[in-house]
């Protein structure tokens, strides 16, 4: 892992060419989109915190949204030389971070942001070939476009290869 | 609906609750430990959802998150992050040699960190029910030990419905030993109106 990684932030998406790696930290209830081109090796990401843009008064940021953040980072990808019939995904995140069994439908944006993001990719002909969502704690995720492996961190709770 | 959560007086009004709030819980942790503890002018800042973690020491850096919901005039969140080695010294004021081993928290360790919780939350439920006159019912609060970006993200993404930026105040509490803590206040997107009525701001 000679070259430094790429920081993609909360609400934030990037594509980058080959060689190189993209990493979002801390995912919590968000979801990291990770999208890999086998073909051209361009990387892409993306850390949405919410499902949909429809009910949201400010949708001005399309990487806070499920929806919106998969088509710009298509887009980007699509820039840099990727083809979408090549691209495949994988997705991280969508914890439900407290238990607290409030009635509110905050509690479940993590199980919503996962769904939505899998539609998402369905709506743009892009498979899903590994996931790792849910469960009560939180990620760190590092895509590498050498052969599009995704490492996930966490504290406590061990560290995979997707 | 006039005011906004960057209506200067609406802010001028959220630090004076910090304010009230953080003498309330200094209080009420002095109490608790059973120790004199002081405590810094709370630091009101609406900053953008990437800097609080950086705030708060990065992404990946380890805290404590409480949780509690809040209803009856106003519905909401209010969460409570503090540094997890500032969590490991109030729990070592509070239990002593009664911790267990291990850097992982037992079901003693995350009551008593629920127990603080719930107190320094309820000192800013108490000075925000003083200056609103309104009913303001929290909840049983609910605990997280992960990283910082995974707990904000809850706030965050409560937020994230209306802006991109988040309203937090930060606090020190400094006695023979000094422990931060951060404090939010989420009103609902309907309960943003009622809490500016109340504080005439509206």
């Amino acid at each position: 892992m000679a070259e430094a990684l790429i920081k993609v932030g909360m609400a934030d998406l990037k594509a980058s060419a080959h060689p190189s790696g993209l990493t979002t930290l801390g995912l919590g209830s968000c979801v990291g989109i990770s999208l890999y081109d086998a073909g051209t090796k361009v990387i892409g990401m993306a850390h949405i915190m919410l499902p949909d843009s429809k009910h949201v008064r400010d949708g001005v940021n399309k990487a806070k949204f499920a929806d919106t953040a998969v088509e710009a980072l298509v887009g980007e990808m699509l820039g840099l030389g990727a083809r979408k019939g090549h691209m495949v995904a994988k997705l991280a995140g969508g914890a439900q971070m407290f238990a607290l069994s409030v009635t509110t439908d905050l509690m479940k944006v993590g199980l919503r942001n996962a769904i939505a993001a899998k539609d998402a990719l369905k709506a743009m002909g892009i498979p899903v070939v590994a996931e790792e969502t849910g469960g009560s704690f939180g990620r760190t995720i590092e895509l590498y476009s050498v052969n599009g492996r995704l490492l996930i961190k966490t504290i406590g709770h061990g560290m995979r290869e997707l | 609906m006039g005011g906004s959560v960057f209506d200067p007086a609406y802010f001028d009004i959220l630090k004076e609750i910090g304010n009230i709030g953080a003498g309330n819980a200094a209080t009420s942790l002095a109490k608790m430990i059973g120790r004199k503890v002081d405590m810094s002018i709370p630091k009101v800042q609406i900053v953008g959802f990437g800097e609080v973690a950086d705030i708060l020491g990065g992404a990946e850096k380890e805290v404590i998150g409480i949780l509690v919901a809040i209803g009856g005039d106003v519905s909401g969140l209010i969460m409570f992050i503090a540094d997890r080695a500032d969590a490991d010294k109030v729990l070592d004021m509070l239990l002593g040699d009664a911790r267990g081993p291990g850097p992982g928290y037992g079901e003693m360790e995350a009551s008593a960190l629920k127990e603080a919780g719930n107190i320094m939350t309820g000192a800013y439920v108490g000075a925000l029910s003083m200056l609103t006159g309104l009913r303001i019912e929290p909840s049983i609060p609910d605990l997280s030990a992960d990283m910082a970006g995974a707990i904000l993200s809850v706030p965050a993404i409560m937020f994230g419905q209306v802006g991109d930026h988040v309203l937090f105040i930060e606090t020190r509490f400094e006695g023979e030993t000094s422990v931060s803590g951060n404090f939010f206040l989420i009103p609902d997107h309907g309960s943003y109106g009622v809490l500016l009525k109340a504080l005439g701001v509206d």
